[in-house]
Order: structure tokens, then sequence, then C-alpha cells
């Protein structure tokens, strides 16, 4: 029985409608969220500022230089005359990467030997480093190659060349792979906050008491509590999916429809967690403090910042619990692959048994008497 | 005799070591306002949320309505109001809102909602203030809204907890005429206080202190009660200058068992038969123009004496 139910829904839905200032926060809020985040989260890396110490200074060097230049992701900011200057310029942070061309650079390729140059690169940001470092290697790679045919006395082709196609996201464009990520990170830290708060806040005011001696059954009162919300966090939901298509340009290459109903699932969870919040915390302040604790998982293992397939096996099993690690994987399967039902549907199969586990919990532990 | 509205026996209950109620049994008969008295702490509050299912006793039982508030705590719920003691009503909704709701909750269909909502409205006079919000009503209009809420789904039975609490005196007075109005119709109250004023007012009164109820009666009952104006005693009233000083000196008096002030007179329990001694012992001791009255015991009396003779016990 949810005796109480329309009662609940009446009440929430007065709540919602008497503070246009925190209903304006809760819809705009995760759109702002969306678009700075949007535009903060970027992995593409170029122009990497660099510094050159040219000890050769002839053509051949001169030509290696322009390589690095012409390739977009260097960026030469200064010309050095010595390794301190050089190290400075590094530890300073002024430059991420150093090249450095020996004396006899040019000497050893005319002789037909064997030459190196020294790329120092600074390692403590390790998405830049690990494209600098990919970049010099194919760089050096591909100039050697160049010189190795030359040698051959025709312009000879590699026996073997791998032509890479990349599919569903051909530009390999950072927005369209983490905005649907942030879209259900966002989604979930704000269901999640207002579901905890509309019943923790009536724990402070008192007015859970005065419930708990009406006939207003625990589900009632649980999923009375649950539709304004969810209503809100639809609307939010297509908000923010419109700024991810018109504003970031990311295409949705699936249906429409199936990514609403993953959405609706999604949701579902994250009012789940809401709840059960809701019965831990006595006030709002602890109600924040187990918000985080749910928050940052999900941000960190849910694989929407870092691929799951790299993290050791007991984080790994952590991020198998989370919704928000299903639902990326939904999102970039709609959104990019334009996968559907058939698809996905184990993955929904999760969120499901997730958020009905939530709610069962949550009401089993509220319970209608004190202490 | 009809069966009592609630009954309780050796109800108790424990937080950890702490036992906040002991062996506390009573009885109430329908149509009676009971006054629910004793300081803050004693117990007053768990009493009423064990009784209206919202805590569970650690030992004894209770019937609320013939109902058991163990096992039948719903069916307690649905039939009883209550109203908590903090304001405990949705500040954000309007009077009006605030009723629908209870209505609703209450399983009040719309029809017999909208009629039902008319009468409390009607009953505590609340109509000029149907649009406002309740968080910007005084004090006394937010109890009789809270009171209105409690009794939209007509209960034959009120919980109220400290409802005069914080009020001003003209609310107070309002508030009870109200309460004596609903008593009329047929409902049984269950009210605590600290006022003896109101104490006075209820055709029932029980006193607990420190977890246990000491005594349980109607006014006159309690007032009696041979613990109370023991055998060869009688209660004057005194009135003399400089209440303070006069208080001191009537207690080296032998036969004075107890003087406490009151208001703008001493209360004293004397032998029978020292009124006159009284008076010129203390205009030896230089408060001329004592006058003394015989006077019953008020409730004040009954408990201040009762608390006083459990104190000794405890002490010893």
């Amino acid at each position: 029985m949810i005796r109480g139910f329309t009662s609940i829904v009446y009440k929430e839905s007065i709540h919602v409608t008497r503070d246009p200032r925190s209903l304006f926060f809760m819809v705009i809020i995760p759109a702002l969220q969306l678009t700075i985040f949007g535009y903060a989260i970027d992995l593409d890396v170029r122009n990497i500022p660099t510094v050159v110490y040219n000890l050769d200074g002839r053509a051949e060097s001169r030509d290696l230089i322009d390589i690095f230049r012409n390739s977009d992701y260097f960026h030469i900011i200064d010309y050095v005359n010595s390794d301190e200057e050089l190290q400075t310029a590094i530890v300073r942070g002024d430059a991420k990467v150093a090249v450095k061309i020996p004396p006899d650079y040019t000497d050893q390729l005319v002789r037909g030997g064997n030459t190196s140059i020294q790329v120092l690169i600074d390692g403590s940001d390790s998405t830049v480093a690990m494209q600098a470092l990919n970049v010099a290697n194919a760089i050096a790679l591909r100039k050697s190659l160049a010189i190795v045919s030359n040698q051959l006395g025709n312009p000879a082709r590699p026996p073997i060349e791998a032509r890479p196609r990349v599919l569903f996201n051909p530009d390999m464009r950072t927005p369209n792979f983490m905005i649907p990520g942030l879209l259900a990170i966002v989604m979930q830290i704000v269901t999640m906050f207002l579901t905890a708060f509309a019943i923790v806040r009536e724990k402070e005011q008192g007015t859970l008491e005065q419930l708990m001696v009406t006939p207003v059954s625990r589900l009632g009162l649980m999923l009375g509590k649950l539709v304004p919300f969810g209503i809100i966090g639809t609307v939010e939901t297509t908000l923010v999916m419109c700024i991810m298509r018109f504003l970031f340009g990311v295409p949705i290459a699936g249906n429409l429809l199936v990514l609403a109903g993953f959405a609706m699932l999604f949701l579902f969870c994250a009012l789940g967690f809401g709840l059960l919040i809701s019965t831990l915390a006595q006030t709002q302040i602890q109600a924040i403090q187990f918000s985080v604790l749910i928050v940052m998982p999900s941000v960190l293992l849910s694989g929407f910042v870092f691929p799951q397939e790299t993290m050791p096996l007991p984080i790994y099993i952590i991020g198998q619990f989370l919704p928000a690690t299903y639902f990326v994987r939904i999102l970039r399967g709609v959104i990019l692959r334009g996968a559907g039902f058939a698809e996905l549907w184990h993955q929904g199969v999760f969120l499901a048994i997730m958020g009905v586990l939530l709610i069962t919990v949550s009401t089993a532990r509220f319970r209608k008497t004190l202490a | 005799m009809s069966t009592p509205v609630i009954s309780a026996s050796a109800l108790t209950r424990r937080f950890g070591d702490f036992t906040a109620v002991g062996d506390v049994s009573f009885e109430i008969e329908e149509g009676s306002i009971f006054g629910f008295l004793g300081p803050n702490g004693s117990g007053k509050s768990t009493v009423i949320r064990m009784l209206c299912g919202l805590l569970r006793p650690s030992g004894g039982s209770a019937t609320v309505l013939g109902y058991d508030v163990v096992r039948e705590g719903e069916l307690v719920k649905r039939n009883i109001g209550y109203m908590s003691q903090q304001f405990s009503l949705y500040g954000d909704l309007t009077v009006e809102e605030n009723l629908t709701f209870y209505a609703r909750v209450y399983g009040l269909k719309r029809q017999a909602a909208r009629d039902r909502i008319e009468e409390v409205v009607g009953i505590v006079g609340i109509d000029a203030y149907r649009k406002r919000q309740a968080r910007q009503l005084s004090g006394g209009w937010r109890q009789r809204l809270a009171l209105a809420c409690a009794l939209v789904h007509q209960p034959r039975l009120m919980f109220l907890d400290e409802p005069t609490a914080g009020i001003d005196p003209v609310a107070r007075r309002a508030l009870w005429n109200l309460l004596f109005d609903l008593s009329g119709r047929g409902i049984t109250f269950f009210v605590t206080t600290h006022y003896m004023d109101e104490a006075e007012r209820c055709s029932h009164v029980g006193y607990i202190y420190f977890s246990k109820l000491i005594v349980c009666g109607t006014p006159g009952e309690l007032k009696q009660l041979p613990e109370v104006s023991p055998e060869g005693t009688v209660r004057v009233e005194v009135r003399c200058p400089r209440l303070p000083a006069a208080m001191r000196v009537l207690n080296t008096f032998e036969y004075v068992r107890d003087a406490t002030i009151f208001a703008d007179s001493l209360h004293a329990l004397i032998e029978t038969g020292a009124e006159d001694r009284l008076v010129t012992d203390l205009d030896a001791a230089g408060f001329g123009g004592a006058q003394t009255l015989v006077i019953p015991p008020t409730l004040e009396d009954v408990f201040v004496t009762l608390t006083r003779q459990r104190d000794e016990v405890r002490n010893d």
C-alpha cells in the first residue's frame, strides 16, 4: 500500500513552486556547470610550449625543428644557448618540452652514421607528457624512414602501413567523449541532493514527527517525494542534452527515445541514493557529507574521466557498483556509437536492479517510529 | 463505567541506561481533559510519543481507543490527533494548503475534505487568514492552525504536547476556551503543560516526576490527599510585608511544617489551631499586621508538597 502518496506529491509540488529561486537554481546550475566544465575539460593537447637548444645550427637541424613546429603539437617559445637555460625553462614551467640537437647532428647524417636528439619532457602533467612523447617519437621515426628510403636510392614505401580509421568520433574531439559522461555526473549530483535535502529538512524542522503520527505509509512518503524531483530531473536532463547537442555540437547518433528511457532509469537510481542518504543523515550538513561520499567515486571511478580498464581490480570492482558507470557507458553508446536497446539492455538491467534495491533499502531503513 | 480511552499499565521506556519513563500506569475516561504535568525532562513527551505509536515501550503495555500501541500502532495513528511540542506545519504552505494536505493524508475524499476544512476553519476561527502562509502567523494563530490540522479527520482523542508554551496570555486563554468547546463536542484531550492555572482547568490531572507518575486524579481528589494535608494540620495563607524574610522566620516555628511564597502571600502548612499563635509570633519577630486565612490547598501546593516528599525519599 502506498497510502498518502498523492497528498505528499501535492505538498511537495507546492514547496517547489513556492520557492522559485531554488527552482531556478535546480535547473540553471546544472546547465551552467555543464557549460563551464564542458569548456574546461579538454584533453586535446596542442601547442605545447617548447624550448630548443640547437648546437648544430645547420640546415639539416633547422629542418628538423621545422618538423616539430609544423606538427602543431609544439609551440617553440624560445631558443636557448646553454644547458642551464634549458633546465631553467623547464623547472620554471615556462616550457613543458625541451629539444636539444647535438653539434655533430648534420655530420652524422651525412656520414650515414647514428645520431640522437635529446627530448626532455616535463612529466608533471601526464596527459601533456604522454602526447609530447608520442609525437616526438613519431617525428624521429618518420624522419629516419625518409632518410633510409633516400639512401636506398628510390623513394621506397615502408612495407607495412597501418591505415587506422577512427569510427564514431572521427575527429577525436574531447567534448564528444567527455560531455556525455559529464551529463551523467551533473544529473546525479543535482537529483541526489534535492531528494536528500527534501527529507532531511523535514527532520530538522520537526515536521517529520508530525507526519509519522499520520497514516502516511513509508512507501507513500518516499515515492511522493520522488515524483516532483523526478519531474525536475527530467526537465533538467532535457535542458542539459540540448546544451550538449547545440552548444557543444555533439551529434546524437542513436535514438532519442532510447536515450530518454535509459535516462529515466538512471534518474531513478540517483533519486534512490538521495533517499538512502536522507535515512542516514540527521542534518543537512551530514547529508552533504554523505553525498560527497557518493559523488567522488562517481566522478573518478565511473570511467567518466579515467578509463576503467587500467584500474586495479579492487577499485575496478567498486566502480561496477556505481550507477554512473553504467549510465556513462549507455550515454557514450547511444550518443557516439548509435547503439540501441539491443546493444545496451544489460547495462539498463543493472540500473533497474540498483534503483529498486536503493528504494527498498531506504524504505526499510525509514521507520515510522523514532529511535 | 465505560471502557477507558487510554489505558497504560507499567509503561516503561529506557534510553540506554537512562529510564525516561518507569512503570507508569493510568486510565483516562472518555470526555475528560487530562492534564499531564511535570518538570522538563521528567518524561511527559516520552509518554505521549509511546501512546501515539511513535516510540516503542521498553516494557509494559498501553491501549489507546482500544488499540494496542505496539501491535496496532497504525490504527492508533489513524484515529488520534497529535500536536507536537514544536511548530510542525509547513511554513511555506498557506493555512488552507496545510489543511488540505492533512485532509488528504487522512484519506478524505475531495468533497468531504472541502466540507470538513470549512468546518474546522469555523471551529478555530482562522477564516481571515486562510490565504496566509503559515510562517507569517503569530504564535497563537499557529497553534490554532495546528489544532485545526489535527482535527481535520475528526479524531475522538487528541494529544497536545505543551500547546500553550511560548504564546501570549490572551491567546492562551482563547486556546483553552477552544479546548473546552471541543471537549463539549465529545473529544477527549491529553494535554501536557507547565502552567498550574491550566492544570486547575483540567478534569483530571497526572503529575510525573523523575520518570514516575506520582499522582493521578481529579484536582479535587488530589487536594484532599492525606500526604498533602495530613491529619491535624491546616493550610493558611499569610499576608505580611517582606515575604522572603518572613518565610525564613516562619520556617523556624516548630508548628510550621512547610512554607512557600505564592505571588503576594505565603502558603504555610501549620498545626490545627495555631493560626493566632502564628500572628503573634510574627509580630514579635518584627512582622506586624500579618493576616491569616485558612485555605484549601491549590494544585501547586499539592505538587510542591509531593515533590518535596519524593526528594526526601530520594535523598535518603
